[in-house]
């Protein structure tokens, strides 16, 4: 174990896999040379050359149908999106075409490659770089979706990302890079895609959260537990596919269940998880799930009123009290 | 004046296009009677009138360059060396098709002839075909890829994208446009401020040139040459084949923007009727000789269909088979 930031356990995973994999290649803009605008990938360059770490022109929707086509051609391209909300430029590629290959030709096509993309909000950065994407990937089948909470699932998820043979959407939360943890240096050390971890047993109430919200959830329950409350804190780290399994154990075990999310809350994954959990713990939920959300706006620059279209420690506390009052 | 066909390929190649050609244009044929009959659904976009450019393009490429394509493509697959009746299969939805009845007529495949895929999002190939290249060079493979498209996809942000990173890159890319100046019911001086759609590469300094795609040996010589220097070079490459689609858009369209003057002229220039003509006048075929090709490939076409008629549609299972490796 060392302990490291996320943004350097990202890093780790990326430099291991390379040297672990000539056919891993990473592109995107100012990836190489200027070492990312988030400088996930620095050292790359230095280590491992031009024909493997590239600088791509600012056309989005071709970079990722460049690792569409090098994925099909044998490579294992991770691909950096510079932020998130770039993404949406680019969603033909990732929707019609990466997410649809291996299908639409029958099986006779892989397109094993991930696409990074830092994103969330919190930093003041308007309504253009602040926003939470990760529902609009998890709807379409063909590809999954990570999202992780902390240093050790970062690098162990990437690391499986890439060794993945199907399309991965690795989101990075741009508040967590300076995050720290204790990171297993093994360079084995893999976290399996489609499993969620309990990251704080408890008894009353679940907290399904992922990502920065992970991260408020487990402050949150922190603050109940002096309370008297017990919370079990679900961190689903793979969005897609979702571990169902290990949402509804917790569930049927506790009879309540808040959902906590970044994402605009209409149609949002708290929505989903929300009809899952009813669908298979009705019977044994003593509550109905809560939902806490970001706001359905635009998110606004000023930090007085952006802080209230993201979901907070103390959202998140009232809303856990509010299910085991009673107050629906 | 023309050159003469055999100064260009021996005999048996000659003939060899113009069975291609034959059997490509007996294939889209057979198409549109059995989607009038209700065998194939869907959208159906068929490529009689441009198996000039299919024919003569593949000739000039080599087995290991990597093909791709729109959704006009039936031809390019088959010309390839597609089994006509897995292709056939798919157009039914069977699940002896070319893609177990999971692509259709827009979205044939086949990576032991690198045929890297029809695509039906217009421009969607160009990115795809530029990281084909890329893992080609990267992986030090002979190959270059050649990616088809039509004159309406010039005008998407890929084509731009993808023309700036191919020769940004030095990666060996063949685009090869196929003009037939409609974009569905859209002539192209109407889409594109400059028509003249192989001047285009010079934002991005690619060599271009314009090739009679009505001609399979025009066709032919130009891609050859072409290809030869995008393997030398390492380079990207550009074509313009000008040609024309006899019929609709889709099977839907009845194509009523087109004069029949301009339809009649393009008859006129007909790839298939030309060739065989300039192949019996300098002796290379005889009628006989052409009559048993023509046969050979209404045979193949036929057993195509029967093929397809009587196979099996795909198990309700596959439905979920194939989303994730
Ligand atoms: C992105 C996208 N926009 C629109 C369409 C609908 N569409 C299908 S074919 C076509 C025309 C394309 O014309 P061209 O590239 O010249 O090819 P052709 O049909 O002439 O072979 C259009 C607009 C589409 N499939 N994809
Ligand atoms: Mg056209």
């Amino acid at each position: 174990m060392a302990e490291m930031t996320y943004r350097d356990a990202i890093n780790l995973a990326l430099k291991e896999e390379m040297r672990r994999d000539p056919s891993v290649v990473v592109l995107g803009e100012d990836v190489a040379l200027y070492e990312g605008s988030f400088k996930v990938t620095r050292g790359l360059l230095s280590e491992f050359g031009e024909e493997r770490v590239k600088d791509t022109p600012i056309s989005e929707n071709t970079i990722i149908g460049v690792a569409v086509g090098a994925a099909m051609g044998g490579l294992r391209p991770v691909a950096e999106l510079m932020t998130v909300n770039f993404a949406l430029l680019a969603m033909d590629q990732i929707v019609n075409h990466m997410a649809k290959i291996h299908y639409m030709f029958g099986g006779q096509a892989t397109v094993p490659m991930t696409i990074r993309m830092p994103g969330g909000g919190g930093s003041q950065l308007g309504a253009q770089h602040s926003q939470s994407l990760e529902t609009f990937f998890m709807h379409c089948p063909g590809m999954r979706v990570l999202y992780p909470a902390t240093p050790a699932d970062a690098k162990g998820l990437l690391k499986s990302a890439i060794r993945d043979n199907n399309p991965v959407i690795f989101l990075e939360h741009e508040l967590l890079y300076n995050s720290k943890g204790e990171v297993p240096e093994d360079s084995e050390f893999l976290v399996p895609i489609g499993k969620a971890a309990v990251k704080r047993p408890g008894e009353q109430v679940t907290i399904v959260a992922y990502a920065r919200m992970t991260v408020l959830a487990l402050q949150a329950a922190e603050e109940l537990a002096k309370e008297g409350i017990s919370c079990e804190v679900v961190d689903l780290r793979s969005l897609a596919p979702l571990d169902d399994d290990t949402i509804m154990a917790s569930v049927k075990k506790t009879g309540r269940a808040v959902v906590v999310e970044e994402c605009w809350r209409t149609c949002g994954l708290g929505a989903e998880i929300a009809s899952r959990i009813f669908e298979n713990c009705f019977d044994l939920l003593q509550a109905p799930v809560r939902r806490v959300s970001g706001l359905d706006v635009p998110m606004p620059y000023s930090r007085k009123i952006e802080k209230l279209c993201i979901p907070q420690a103390e959202t998140i506390v009232q809303a856990v009290k509010d299910v085991v009052n009673g107050h629906y | 004046m023309e050159t003469k066909l055999r100064m260009v390929l021996p005999d048996q190649e000659l003939l060899r296009l113009y069975e291609q050609m034959f059997l490509s244009r007996e294939f889209e044929e057979h198409c549109a009677e059995q989607y009038t009959k209700g065998n194939i659904t869907g959208f159906l976009h068929l490529y009689s009138g441009q198996e000039a450019v299919a024919v003569g393009a593949t000739a000039g490429l080599h087995k290991e360059d990597y093909i791709l394509s729109a959704y006009r493509e039936h031809a390019q697959a088959i010309v390839r060396g597609a089994d006509p009746k897995r292709v056939m299969a798919e157009l039914f939805g069977k699940a002896t098709g070319l893609c177990k009845g999971k692509g259709g007529s827009m979205h044939l495949f086949d990576p032991s002839l690198n045929f890297m895929g029809g695509y039906a999002i217009v421009g969607g190939q160009f990115p795809i075909s530029v990281g084909l290249a890329f893992s080609a060079k990267y992986r030090n493979e002979d190959r270059i890829t050649a990616c088809f498209f039509g004159d309406g996809a010039v005008n998407q942000g890929t084509f731009h994208e993808s023309l700036n990173w191919a020769q940004l890159w030095e990666l060996p890319v063949l685009f090869i446009c196929e003009n037939n100046f409609y974009g569905i019911g859209t002539e192209v001086h109407r889409s594109s401020a400059l028509a003249s759609i192989h001047r285009r590469t010079c934002g991005y300094d690619i060599p271009s040139e314009k090739v009679d795609g009505m001609d399979v040996i025009a066709v032919y010589k130009a891609v050859k040459y072409a290809a030869e220097k995008v393997r030398e070079t390492g380079r990207p490459y550009f074509i313009e084949a000008t040609t024309y689609r006899f019929r609709g858009h889709s099977m839907s369209d009845p194509g009523k923007y087109r004069s029949a003057a301009e339809h009649e002229l393009w008859k006129s220039r007909d790839p298939l009727p030309s060739f065989a003509k300039r192949l019996l006048e300098e002796g290379i075929a005889t009628r006989q000789t052409l009559d048993a090709v023509e046969a050979r490939c209404k045979a193949k076409v036929e057993e195509a269909v029967t093929f397809a008629e009587e196979s099996p549609w795909p198990e309700d299972s596959e439905v979920y088979s194939d989303i994730y490796v």
